[in-house]
């Protein structure tokens, strides 16, 4: 299920840029490298959330979430202690760090729209080949990224806003996922 | 059966009960509609959903958001069997609706953000476990008679 519902909404920003209800072709060509548009007013409001949050204090809630609202995403981190109890999480340095990591390769993303895909090569290699994640995952740390905002931005974080916003997460999360196929 | 901790079931209450019902839901809706256009095909007879001002303002679409959050109510009254409160709510989006039931998830996450944005720093991760549960359960209950 959650397959298919990155496909949709993946052909569905397709489907948006090219201006045609044909996804399955629009899927062909996607896979051999549409670009992804951005509007100025996307761009906008991707900067516009960026501007309004501290990487060092979202990132490791993010990632807390992610471990504390998925259990199973803890496999992924044997290395970082104890992770036995939601207050030995929240208080784990090396998540917090880990946390802090994946905002500022974020940010990487942000300054660069048109080439998130290159800024995403390496690290979808080394997700892939040497950590083994189920890319899933990216989009259940998506998603806790994406609610940590909303608690941060209140009313701020407008269905427009959150729109765009979840549209730049899809593109980092395909990025991520490219050395998988 | 689903099992709730004491813990989870003071989470969901909290929640409930901080909440303005008649917001979160037409909030919650229009993201819906909004952050995944294509949902907007199950309400043509809505009116104007042209631009995202037009459906935040679309009265039907704050009508029916009130609805699901009043649904949601329901689920929470009948914690330990929503199966079975669910049932003509299931057969009624299956059998006459014909929603997809993987837009059940999409709207539960956006009433996430929504009660995200409205309760800030206490929406820990804890009570977020507990609620998108409540969620998982609800929309599980939603899906059943599609089967």
């Amino acid at each position: 299920m959650a397959e298919k519902r990155r496909g949709s909404v993946a052909d569905h920003h397709v489907t948006k840029l090219l201006g045609s209800s044909d996804t399955r072709r629009h899927s062909e060509q996607h896979s051999g490298g549409t670009m992804v548009g951005w509007t100025e007013a996307e761009r906008r409001a991707i900067r516009y959330v960026w501007e309004k949050i501290e990487v060092d204090v979202v990132g490791p809630q993010a990632v807390a979430s992610v471990l504390i609202v998925y259990p199973w995403t803890q496999r992924y981190f044997g290395a970082f202690g104890n992770l036995s109890s939601v207050s030995a999480i929240l208080n784990n340095s090396k998540v917090a760090e880990h946390g802090k990591t994946v905002l500022n390769s974020l940010g990487l993303a942000v300054k660069d729209l048109d080439n998130i895909k290159s800024t995403y090569a390496k690290l979808s290699e080394f997700h892939s080949e040497e950590v083994n994640v189920d890319p899933d995952n990216f989009r259940l740390l998506a998603d806790c990224i994406t609610i940590v905002i909303a608690t941060k931005l209140g009313s701020a974080f407008s269905p427009d806003v959150q729109a765009v916003w979840q549209k730049f997460l899809d593109v980092v999360v395909s990025a991520l996922s490219r050395e998988y196929h | 059966m689903v099992v709730w901790t004491d813990a989870e079931r003071a989470a969901i209450t909290g929640i409930f009960s901080k909440l303005n019902c008649d917001v979160v839901g037409p909030n919650a809706l229009a993201r819906c509609l909004i952050v995944y256009p294509w949902t907007q095909r199950y309400f043509a007879k809505f009116g104007n959903l042209y631009n995202a001002a037009a459906i935040m303002g679309n009265p039907m679409v704050a009508a029916h958001g009130k609805v699901v959050l009043r649904g949601l109510d329901k689920a929470l009254k009948n914690m330990d069997d929503i199966k079975k409160a669910y049932t003509q709510l299931s057969e009624l989006h299956s059998e006459k609706l014909h929603v997809d039931p993987d837009n059940f998830k999409l709207l539960a996450d956006c009433i996430t953000i929504v009660v995200a944005g409205q309760m800030g720093s206490a929406f820990t991760a804890e009570i977020q476990a507990a609620w998108q549960k409540f969620l998982a359960v609800v929309v599980s209950a939603l899906c059943r008679q599609y089967y």
